[in-house]
């Protein structure tokens, strides 16, 4: 069974987020980038499924900017087999929109023939949440997401997904999209060895012009803004007086 | 000049407090990636063990084998023996990260890779390398490295271990003095007096359990609890002809082991005074006291200034140097020049660092006076910071200051 994974190159988890002065974006110029947490998680998953013989291959798959190479290096070195770049922005702060994204993504389905798309459920930058959904609409696959469990059974894929209040287990026929949630798994640190070995995996450059697909926003951002400072709070001295500032506010 | 050239409009460019010459963009992928890996090793291998480590004074051998199997050792080893094939630079940004943590950790690979595996490799005879270099790469192999003796420090030439010649081989007398790894080890590099070559000082590969090397553990150490420090002690040691290293002869060859450790140094130096400094500045912003934070103060800021000014200027210095090595152009007394430097400053900046977490700095949770006092120890071996001054006064005005 092939796997492929997307994997996205987005600011770093650590970093504090800066919003450009002037309304447009958030600042990028220095800021350091890594590969998408769910993303690693999805690339761990995938690489456990080869470990135990499940998987016979997997593929890795970036779609961006051309620095994404190092995202996809990073793939390679936790153990993925080979790499597909698809250069589709010239700076970082083109961001590539999810069915843009999933289109790209369902004609490399198309060339590679995966059995299984592994993703991760969104990405940290813009929290869309909707490649994989769409993925799955455009090759007309079933779904699982938020996955906290996978297990391959012979045509199927048992899915535990987390949601509100519980879990939820559902068999999805393969081939099958599989976005992943935070609790499947705690993604491997790629050793030197295994880094330097990945230098010779593998990794094919393409356009998203290669798969006639426009990438052009379809979406227009107003504004963005920083989460307003939190209020400083204020003590009472009693029950009553709490029950007084709440009608005081009218929330009571 | 013309008017639209970059960087002659009146806006410069955005400063980053924490690297200053922005050395992230002048290291290449690879080099960032390995960097990135060496880091994650070592906030999770290394940080949660040291505080105990140093307290009980417990060196754990099993950390070479967790170092090899993450490719730490052997970093310009080529693959083929058990290396990572990698460049000086990498060799010197993973000292920086395993120093961060603690000096005694970068000790005990620095050992390993720069005075054991180093000559090994420049020096060995092809079955020494076969034989020895993936083990010591992996971290199967512990190695340490024999050239001080207790008469004999900053003046390694008036060593008395020597090597007398006999039937098919050596027998060495001798005994040496703060050997790290040494207690633990497999493997020995001993430097000797060879009878044999006209009294000229050779290498010689010694293993554990020869009859007569013993190496008994120096006790009541109060800096580098972390690792292990030992005596070499050969009492007619009889090796074979195969344990002679064959590529070098004459102080030149201890001295291109130590060359390239005291490169790595003056990375590793540079990570303890990073961890320094940015904890100082994370008191300084967390403590209040008299209703503001100690960072807000001038005499905090001040230091905070000298810290980054010192830190950001040596990082520049050993990448230079480190590229300089990779290009095979570095000089001994640059090295001198860096080691010399970086691990004065360090030294300084932990002081200040130690001073400025006030009474808290003295308890281990605190980690500052750790490194403050393990630079005690990184200052002073692989030669002092005065001889390393000697080695730069020599140099500008052709005259020996040494006798």
């Amino acid at each position: 069974m092939k796997i492929l994974v997307p994997v996205k190159r987005v600011i770093d988890y650590n970093v504090k987020v800066r919003v450009k002065g002037d309304g447009t974006g958030v600042d990028l110029a220095n800021v350091k980038m890594s590969m998408n947490p769910f993303d690693e998680i999805a690339v761990e998953e995938a690489i456990r499924l080869k470990e135990a013989g499940v998987a016979t291959e997997v593929i890795a798959v970036s779609i961006g900017v051309k620095q994404a190479q190092e995202t996809l290096r990073t793939a390679l070195a936790m153990g993925a087999d080979r790499a597909i770049l698809v250069v589709a922005a010239d700076a970082p702060e083109q961001d590539i929109e999810p069915l843009a994204v999933a289109k790209i993504l369902a004609k490399v389905v198309e060339a590679e023939q995966p059995q299984m798309v592994l993703c991760g459920k969104q990405a940290i930058d813009n929290d869309m949440n909707a490649t994989g959904q769409m993925l799955s609409a455009l090759l007309g696959w079933s779904q699982a997401t938020f996955a906290s469990e996978v297990k391959i059974e012979g045509e199927h894929a048992q899915v535990t997904r987390e949601v509100d209040g519980g879990l939820q287990t559902i068999s999805v026929k393969l081939p099958a999209i599989v976005s992943v949630d935070l609790r499947l798994n705690e993604p491997r640190y790629a050793s030197l060895p295994n880094i330097m070995k990945a230098k010779k995996k593998p990794l094919d450059e393409k356009t998203a012009g290669d798969y006639g697909v426009d990438v052009s926003p379809r979406l227009e951002v107003v504004r963005t803004a920083e989460p307003p400072a939190r209020q400083g709070g204020m003590m009472v001295g009693s029950v009553d007086e709490l029950v007084e500032k709440l009608k005081d506010l009218g929330v009571v | 000049m013309p008017k639209d050239m970059q960087g002659h409009g009146p806006e410069l460019g955005q400063f980053d407090w924490s690297d200053p010459f922005l050395i992230e963009t002048q290291l290449d992928e690879d080099e960032r990636m390995l960097r990135d890996a060496a880091r994650a090793f070592a906030d999770d291998k290394l940080a949660p063990r040291v505080t105990e480590a140093y307290r009980e004074e417990t060196a754990d051998p099993s950390i070479f084998r967790e170092m090899g199997e993450a490719g730490l050792l052997g970093v310009t080893v080529e693959e083929e023996l058990g290396g990572l094939g990698a460049s000086y630079v990498t060799y010197g940004l993973i000292a920086r990260e395993v120093e961060r943590i603690d000096s005694g950790y970068r000790s005990m690979m620095s050992v390993q890779s720069s005075l054991v595996i180093y000559p090994i490799d420049a020096y060995g005879s092809d079955e020494q390398r076969k034989k020895y270099l993936p083990g010591l790469c992996s971290g199967e192999l512990i190695g340490c490295f024999g050239l001080t003796e207790p008469d004999a420090g900053s003046d390694p030439a008036g060593m008395k271990t020597v090597a007398k010649k006999i039937d098919g081989g050596y027998r060495l007398s001798g005994s040496k003095m703060w050997i790290s790894n040494a207690p633990f080890a497999d493997v020995f590099v001993v430097w000797a007096k060879s009878e044999a070559h006209d009294g000229k000082i050779r290498g010689f590969v010694l293993e554990k359990g020869m009859k007569g090397l013993s190496a008994p553990k120096i006790g009541g150490k109060l800096s580098l609890r972390a690792s292990t420090t030992g005596e070499i002690v050969m009492d007619g040691v009889e090796v074979g002809e195969d344990a002679l290293l064959p590529g070098v002869q004459g102080l030149k060859g201890p001295f291109g082991c130590l060359n390239r450790a005291r490169y790595g140094i003056s990375w590793g130096a540079m990570g303890a005074a990073e961890a320094c400094w940015f904890a100082a500045r994370q008191y300084g912003l967390d403590r209040k006291q008299f209703n503001r934070p100690l960072a807000q103060t001038q005499l905090f800021q001040k230091k905070l200034a000298d810290m980054q000014t010192e830190i950001a200027l040596g990082l520049q210095g050993s990448l230079r140097l480190g590229r300089l090595m990779d290009e095979g152009r570095a000089s001994p007394e640059l090295v001198s020049l860096m080691k010399r430097n970086n691990c004065g400053k360090a030294l300084e900046i932990a002081r200040q660092a130690r001073d400025m977490h006030g009474g808290n700095g003295i308890s281990e949770e605190f980690h500052v006076m750790r490194h403050m006092i393990n630079l005690e120890t990184v200052n002073t071996y692989e030669g002092t910071h005065d001889v390393h001054a000697l080695i730069l006064g020599r140099a500008q005005t052709g005259l020996q200051a040494f006798f």
